[in-house]
């Protein structure tokens, strides 16, 4: 076994009475490539701005080549020969690379010489053929080209090891292996290399060692050439999956409701999010959506729901097609709901009192308003009936949604989608924040919708909340649906493997 | 008690301008006149005399019209700091829908020329609404460079193809007496304009509070994601509600026209349109209060003058003084009143009045 260049020792990290972290245990091999694996919440982000000095451990200690010491700031980490790269990058777009590089480099003095930078950068990009002009602006490069921007970086600094934070959400397939060879050039010079990631094939393709986190714990430490694919996903997932406790009743599924298909959209950063996504729901059933954050679930949701135009694929709605129909139509003509997973931001404004809040999808059409003008009263009267009906608590209907608790503004969130009789009600992350009695309200809620006849997407990165509401549960990766279980079919090897884009067999 | 925490709350431009004309007084003692009678002549001046009564309200009518070019887009979260461009072109259209258009029935081309005032303010607005809803650009920029173009179209109009032979500067022909607004106070310059400015306060008003436009605008103004998921197509609505900001301020400048100047004078408008930004504030972006506060300021600003004249204050210093409203107001509206954070002091005061109690209460016993 090679030299330790860093240990972890029964770290612990509480935010509040959560312990996001609990009693982690770690090594980290000098020169090694070091995949940490995990689920969402699974405290991997935080281990890594503990390393990065963004958090301080409230238990356990850190060893830096074989002597205990604690890193106070990223400053001291960087200091230290610790870099990080984050998810989301850090440049400037309009500055050159050599003047992002520049930016903060300590020791610099009054002046700033741009020259010793760029030469050094030129050197450096040529010794892991990085393939970087130092002159060029940062907005004209393509992502995968800002990443190793933000490599250069580090290295710049001296970094001895790397930790980057899901280094290849962002990043297109064809970058990916471009990623993956730079990544091995980084081990050969010496280099130690962690990165945080939930898809199996690349820690199949390119890690020495992987470290699986789950809840905050470590579920397993094992060097990946004696392991599979299946072993880890089953390690990730690793819990015994409960199997279906509601009463589904004998009721058949309907026709066919919405049906997508070959869906592609790009998100706000112009990368693509979809990738050929389709799907089929009909009446009275549920579809799950499983997948860890961040694979193409939030743009799914709004390319059903309007908020952002496909670039290819067609949706359609008892046969009708909307892909090009606006929201308007798409709520009051073909009768499409939308939970979406940011209460705050999207599905209420906070600012607003709870009646102007139960109004907001509807406020255009009877009964609420009439050729234009609002009928105030007949809109008390529904706010007062729902909030009495979904148990919604508050102080009076005229109190702002920004003082009701998570769970009361998803309450009322669900009697607005739900009471104006839709055909297809979208749900998005519908239990993030709540507690167990807001989340049993909900998926009463959506089982009701499915009694009723409707066609439910149920997206969430929650799968025991899916595993409980779902019909079938599809599973995303990397923008594309990489299977289709039923509950029954469900097995943690399975979904792990599905989750980390391991495609089955036989699976369109 | 919370109830009347409340309201003081709501009432803050009144302290603050109450604050501000304190502070003013300090102004007026320096400058070696008693703030007690230059105020009584202020508001005499100002309010009370019938001929100091009409000038404030010939005053009023810019400034109130251009208090709701500011405050309709300001609800749907826009600021909209060019009303003055947009009086000048009211003022640039109706004049030459008044000038240049053929003879007829003034029943017919006094609503043209008060339509083609609106439609040139409107234009005004409509440039900055549409490159700030599709292309993204800052609207207060916008709109703060369109206020130049607008004054200097003006000033080359008035000076150059309008105008009057002979003129000693630069203005156009007199408008026909027939197209003039009528007054509404005998011998004085007050005109209609005043009136119209009011209706259309509450008009507004009703719009804002009663009508899907209004929730829509709000919803925009307080969340615009939240508004484009309840199916609020979002841009349009800037375009629009810029449009119609454009078309109150077009209608400011064209009232000055065809109201008290008759012409087309170059730089009409002595800042009104900057003069509607701090009415806004003053009536927090209440339309239904949009009047008072414009009345006020037109008041503070034509009772200068007769102070002026009376006490033999310079009027830099009631300058001064309307700065200081400004400030205090604006400042005024950062305090928010926050039920949850005066509901727990009342609670912890008592808790302390119980705690102080029951110490009181338990000290003879302690002393047993």
């Amino acid at each position: 076994m090679s030299e330790l260049v860093l240990k972890l020792d029964g770290i612990a990290k509480l935010f509040g009475d959560f312990r996001a972290l609990d009693g982690v245990h770690m090594e980290i091999e000098r020169g090694s490539i070091h995949a940490i694996l995990g689920e969402n919440g699974a405290g991997k982000t935080t281990l890594m701005n503990i390393l990065f000095g963004l958090y301080q451990p409230e238990e356990g200690e850190i060893s830096l080549n074989g002597k205990v010491t604690k890193i106070p700031s990223p400053r001291i980490a960087m200091e230290m020969g610790i870099g990080m790269i984050h998810q989301h990058f850090m440049l400037v777009d309009t500055l050159t690379v050599a003047e992002n590089v520049a930016l903060g480099l300590p020791d610099q003095g009054a002046k700033l010489d741009l020259g010793r930078i760029v030469k050094r950068l030129a050197e450096l990009s040529e010794e892991y053929q990085f393939d970087i002009d130092p002159h060029e602006e940062v907005w004209k490069l393509p992502i995968g080209m800002r990443q190793r921007v933000e490599i250069l970086k580090v290295l710049f600094r001296d970094a001895d090891i790397i930790i980057l934070d899901e280094p290849t959400s962002v990043l297109a397939p064809n970058e990916i292996s471009n990623f993956l060879d730079g990544m091995a050039r980084l081990r050969a010079a010496g280099k130690t290399v962690i990165f945080i990631t939930h898809k199996l094939d690349e820690v199949e393709a390119i890690a020495d060692n992987v470290t699986i986190m789950q809840h905050g714990k470590v579920s397993a430490e094992v060097r990946v050439v004696e392991s599979d694919a299946r072993e880890m996903a089953r390690l990730m997932v690793g819990r015994e999956i409960v199997h279906d406790v509601v009463d589904r009743g004998d009721q058949k599924p309907g026709d066919i409701v919405l049906k997508a298909s070959g869906l592609r959209a790009r998100d706000n950063r112009g990368i693509e999010a979809l990738k050929g996504v389709s799907l089929e729901i009909r009446a009275g059933e549920v579809l799950g959506i499983a997948g860890v954050d961040g694979n193409g679930q939030a743009e799914l949701s709004e390319v059903i729901t309007g908020l952002l135009d496909p670039e290819a694929g067609t949706i359609t709605v008892d046969g009708e097609d909307i892909t090009h129909k606006s929201v308007y139509a798409r709520r009051h003509t073909h009768h499409v709901s939308y939970v979406p997973e940011d209460r705050h931001h999207t599905g209420l404004v906070l600012d607003f009192s709870i009646a102007q809040n139960s109004m907001l999808r509807d406020f255009r059409i009877p009964p609420f308003s009439r050729k234009g003008v609002i009928n105030t009263s007949k809109v008390r009267e529904k706010a007062k009936d729902w909030v009495d009906r979904y148990d919604v608590r508050m102080r009076n209907i005229d109190q702002h949604v920004r003082f009701l608790s998570g769970g009361n503004q998803q309450k009322l969130i669900f009697a607005r989608e739900v009471e104006c009789d839709p055909r297809v009600l979208v749900v998005m992350q519908p239990c993030k924040g709540l507690d167990v009695g807001a989340i049993e309200a909900v998926q009463r809620t959506v089982m009701a919708e499915r009694a009723n006849c409707k066609a439910v997407l149920y997206i969430s990165t929650e799968l025991e909340h899916i595993m409980t509401v779902a019909d079938r549960i599809a599973v995303m990766c990397a923008g594309e649906i990489t299977g289709i279980l039923t509950p029954d079919e469900v097995t943690d090897e399975r979904i792990g493997a599905l989750m980390g884009g391991i495609k089955e067999e036989g699976v369109a | 008690m919370l109830t009347a925490i409340r309201y003081f709350y709501l009432l803050r431009p009144i302290w603050a301008v109450l604050i501000a004309l304190f502070v003013g007084s300090g102004l007026i003692l320096i400058a070696g006149v008693s703030p007690i009678t230059a105020y009584v002549e202020l508001f005499k001046g100002a309010f009370l005399d019938y001929w100091g009564l009409a000038g404030t309200l010939v005053k009023t009518s810019p400034i109130l019209l251009a208090g709701l070019a500011v405050i309709l887009p300001l609800r749907a979260g826009l600021l909209n700091i060019g009303a003055e461009g947009q009086i000048y072109m009211g003022g640039l259209f109706s004049a030459m829908a008044a000038l240049l258009l053929p003879e007829m029935s003034a029943l017919i081309l006094v609503p043209i020329c008060v339509l083609a005032g609106a439609l040139g303010g409107g234009l005004w607005g409509l440039i900055p609404g549409y490159l700030k809803a599709y292309h993204g650009m800052n609207e207060v920029i916008l709109t703060i460079l369109l206020n130049f173009i607008a004054i200097n179209i003006v000033s080359y109009v008035a000076g150059g193809p309008m105008m009057q032979e002979g003129a000693p500067y630069p203005y156009s022909e007199e408008i026909r007496q027939e197209l003039w607004l009528p007054w509404i106070m005998n011998g004085t310059d007050a005109h209609a304009g005043v009136i119209v400015g009011v209706a259309l306060a509450m008009v507004m008003f009703f719009v804002l509070k009663y009508s899907t436009i209004g929730f829509a605008l709000d919803t925009i103004g307080k969340n615009a994601t939240a508004a484009q998921y309840a199916g609020v197509p979002v841009k349009p609505y800037i375009v629009g509600v810029m449009f119609a900001a454009g078309a109150l301020g077009g209608l400011a400048g064209t009232f000055e026209v065809l109201g008290l100047k008759y012409r087309l004078y170059h730089h009409f408008s002595p800042g009104y349109g900057f003069d509607g930004i701090v009415v806004a504030f003053l009536a927090s972006v209440n339309p239904l209060i949009a009047p008072i506060a414009a009345f006020f300021l037109s008041g503070l600003k034509a009772g200068a003058l007769v102070m002026q004249r009376a006490v033999g204050l310079e009027s830099t210093v009631i300058e001064a003084i309307q700065g200081l409203v400004i400030i205090f107001v604006a400042a005024s509206l950062g305090f928010k009143y926050n039920a949850t954070k005066w509901s727990q002091f009342l609670l912890r005061r008592r808790k302390l009045d119980a705690e102080v109690g029951d110490t009181f209460a338990k000290t003879p016993k302690g002393d047993e």
